[in-house]
């Protein structure tokens, strides 16, 4: 169940240039918040920036009764939020969306994870590491950034106990390359996932997403990803946040386009096996197999 | 459960940050969902309307497309506590909609370019009305089409399904080429949707007018004509954005609606003008946040309001404006919202 709520700020903290950190109280979300969701959040009572900004989860803590964001500030909202002072009152939703999966989809337990992380991709992984170590699974996190001060609460995800293996573009730290490659290293090296009951989870920019679902792809393996789309309302009613997902249900052909001028996709669905999904319901994670990350 | 982890670099984002966190120890997180209900049957006002035949306990509902079909919004609110419910436009077979990007945020509003993506007016029947008849207000099927046939079909088809209270004809959707546009800017083609729908079924049959006319009174006239039974004005604003790091247009579809607080004063203005021209109720929409925009609108002679993209901002939008009406009117010594509508030219002609 999402609420919606005034939720004092604790402490807000730039923990990189232009990366924030913020707790706010909200015991009642906090209960029910699962990794990999997501909050909608208000930037400041005026109406310019309008619309909210959606944030994921990067951390959870029940008994506190308090909800963590990390941020990077990219435009007018971001910037807003992040000149809010402890005490304020965040205008917050949530939460909302479809979380990481400790299972896979017949149920069996997660017992190897692979948590692959790009950039600021790595803000909704925090609670799934700690959630995926609760249950007893087997934790690899693989972490990626332009440079080593990219590397985001880099200390955090050591702490959970969980194996740290880091790429940089620059090779400032960790492997010289991308998240991709070590994850493609990690697959050659014969360390495959066990058939079963492995699976890997990413988030990042979509260009790693791609290829990631697509390695994931040609090995077979179980993937979780979690996307990132303009959002109007963020609960399932606007239907701006689409990606596209395989179709299952019956009737397929019958969704046409309705300009026959204008060859688009659109023209391609009537005929194809896809149709749009919310990313802020359906999502923002979903299923490698489920969702169509190629151009 | 997880636990953040303490970074060692970190400074407080403000000096005096650790006095206030204190502070807000004793601070509690307020939970808004469901709060100060309005009563519709206590308010010593009368607040009820009546939109060409339909009858709504307040005058406020909400914008098509803007919430969804009812459920997506129940948490937040008491949706029984609503005027009416209007719904996502509804095609006669399902459609896909556009590519993404499908929305961007301008100044102080937001263009979308949804491309009417909705399941078609059977799975509607099936899926989602019995929801909204258990909810129990005036359920508003904002329709839309390719050709005259086609809206036609669809009112016929709803005409049949318990539990509609009427029809809004969406001819100004900019976003589908086919349609939407030709409809709405044109009086003879709009006259002629309207009539196709008008015959078609007894429902109330409300016309929704495209903004994107150099005369938006010679089209009310037109449709009223047709044998509409209630305007809705108004629709979005074509508008574009480009993106300059990309030196390309921001939504797939290029251009897409306006909505939102930067588009009031033109639909004040379009409301103003017809509900003099023409004798039909109104409902009046475009960028209402709070009871004083609605208030505009009926003061322009709007007899209700849909809130729509208030409602991504503030779930609770609509509510907050029922009883911002309720406490004007209160406070104004009015006793029934209707003596409001068309007071600012009523009054000053
Ligand atoms: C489910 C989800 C979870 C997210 N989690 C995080 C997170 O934990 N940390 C983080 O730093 N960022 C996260 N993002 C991205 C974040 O929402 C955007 O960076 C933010 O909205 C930018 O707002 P702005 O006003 O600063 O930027 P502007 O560029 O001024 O924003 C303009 C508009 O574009 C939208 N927008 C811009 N970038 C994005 C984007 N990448 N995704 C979606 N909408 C965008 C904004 O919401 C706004 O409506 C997440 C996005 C989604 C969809
Ligand atoms: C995301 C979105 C989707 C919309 N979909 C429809 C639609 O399907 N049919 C329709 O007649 N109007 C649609 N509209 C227009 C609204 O119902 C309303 O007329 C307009 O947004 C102006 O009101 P507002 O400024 O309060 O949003 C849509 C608006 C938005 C923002
Ligand atoms: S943001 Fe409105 S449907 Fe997802």
């Amino acid at each position: 169940m999402s609420l919606l709520c005034l939720a004092p700020i604790l402490t807000q903290h730039e923990i990189a240039p232009r990366h924030f950190l913020l707790t706010f109280r909200a015991p009642a979300m906090a209960k029910v918040a699962q990794p990999g969701q997501f909050v909608h959040v208000r930037c400041g009572d005026t109406l310019d920036p309008l619309l909210r900004r959606p944030l994921s989860l990067h951390g959870i803590d029940r008994t506190k009764g308090t909800l963590t964001l990390l941020y990077r500030v990219v435009g007018k909202g971001t910037a807003r939020l992040s000149r809010m002072q402890p005490g304020e009152a965040l205008d917050v939703i949530g939460p909302l969306g479809r979380g990481f999966s400790l299972s896979l989809p017949f149920g069996q337990v997660v017992n190897e994870a692979v948590v692959v992380g790009g950039g600021i991709g790595v803000a909704p992984l925090l609670p799934l590491i700690e959630a995926l170590l609760n249950q007893g699974s087997q934790v690899t996190v693989l972490l990626g950034a332009r440079s080593a001060d990219g590397l985001l609460g880099l200390k955090a995800f050591e702490q959970t106990g969980a194996r740290v293996e880091i790429a940089t573009d620059d090779g400032s730290l960790g492997v010289k390359g991308n998240v991709a490659d070590l994850l493609k290293n990690w697959l050659t090296r014969g360390t495959v996932l066990p058939a079963g009951s492995g699976c890997v989870y990413a988030c990042g920019p979509a260009p790693m997403l791609r290829t990631i679902w697509q390695m994931c792809a040609a090995h077979q393996i179980p993937l979780q990803v979690s996307l990132e789309e303009r959002m109007g309302c963020g609960v399932g009613a606007c239907l701006a946040c689409v990606c596209r997902v395989t179709r299952t249900d019956e009737g397929k052909n019958k969704e046409i386009s309705d300009d026959n001028n204008v060859k688009s996709s659109l023209a391609l669905a009537a005929d194809s096996d896809w149709k749009y999904a919310r990313v802020c319901v359906e999502g923002p994670v979903f299923w490698g197999e489920e969702v169509l990350l190629d151009e | 459960m997880s636990r953040v982890a303490s970074f060692p670099g970190a400074k407080p984002a403000n000096s005096d940050s650790s006095r206030k966190s204190q502070m807000s120890d004793f601070q509690e997180c307020e939970v808004q969902n469901r709060r100060d209900q309005v009563d519709n049957k206590q308010s010593p006002v009368n607040l009820a309307v009546n939109v060409g035949g339909i009858r709504m306990v307040n005058p406020v509902t909400t914008g098509s497309g803007t919430f969804g079909f009812g459920p997506e919004y129940a948490p937040y609110l008491d949706l029984r506590q609503l005027g009416a419910i209007t719904v996502k436009g509804i095609t006669l077979e399902p459609r896909l909609g556009n590519p993404v990007p499908r929305i961007v945020e301008t100044p102080a509003g937001m263009l979308n370019a949804i491309g009417l993506q909705n399941p078609g007016v059977e799975a509607f029947i099936r899926d989602h009305l019995p929801y909204l008849r258990e909810v129990g207000v005036p359920v508003i099927v904002n329709i839309a089409g390719n050709t005259v046939e086609d809206y036609a079909a669809v009112a016929e088809r709803l005409d049949q399904a318990p539990g509609v209270a009427g029809l809004e004809v969406n001819i100004s959707c900019p976003n589908v080429k086919k349609g939407g546009l030709q409809f709405g800017t044109d009086p003879v083609m709009a006259a002629e949707v309207i009539g196709a729908v008008r015959a078609s079924t007894k429902l109330p049959v409300i016309a929704k007018l495209s903004p994107n006319v150099t005369n938006i009174v010679a089209m009310a006239e037109s449709v009223a004509q047709a044998g509409a039974n209630a305007l809705s004005l108004i629709n979005t604003l074509l508008g574009m954005a480009i993106d300059v790091q990309a030196r390309r247009p921001v939504l797939a579809n290029v251009v897409g609606g306006l909505s939102g607080p930067a588009i009031k004063p033109v639909a004040v203005r379009m409301v103003w003008q017809v509900a003099q021209a023409v004798d039909l109720p109104i409902i009046g929409m475009g960028g209402i946040t709070t009871a004083e925009d609605a208030l505009e609108f009926i003061l322009a002679g709007a007899t209700a309001v849909a809130v729509g993209t208030a409602n991504f901002i503030n779930p609770r939008a609509t509510l907050e404006v029922v009883a911002g009406l309720a406490a004007y009117c209160e406070a104004n010594g009015i006793k029934d919202i209707n003596e409001l509508v068309g007071w600012a030219w009523k009054m000053s002609c």
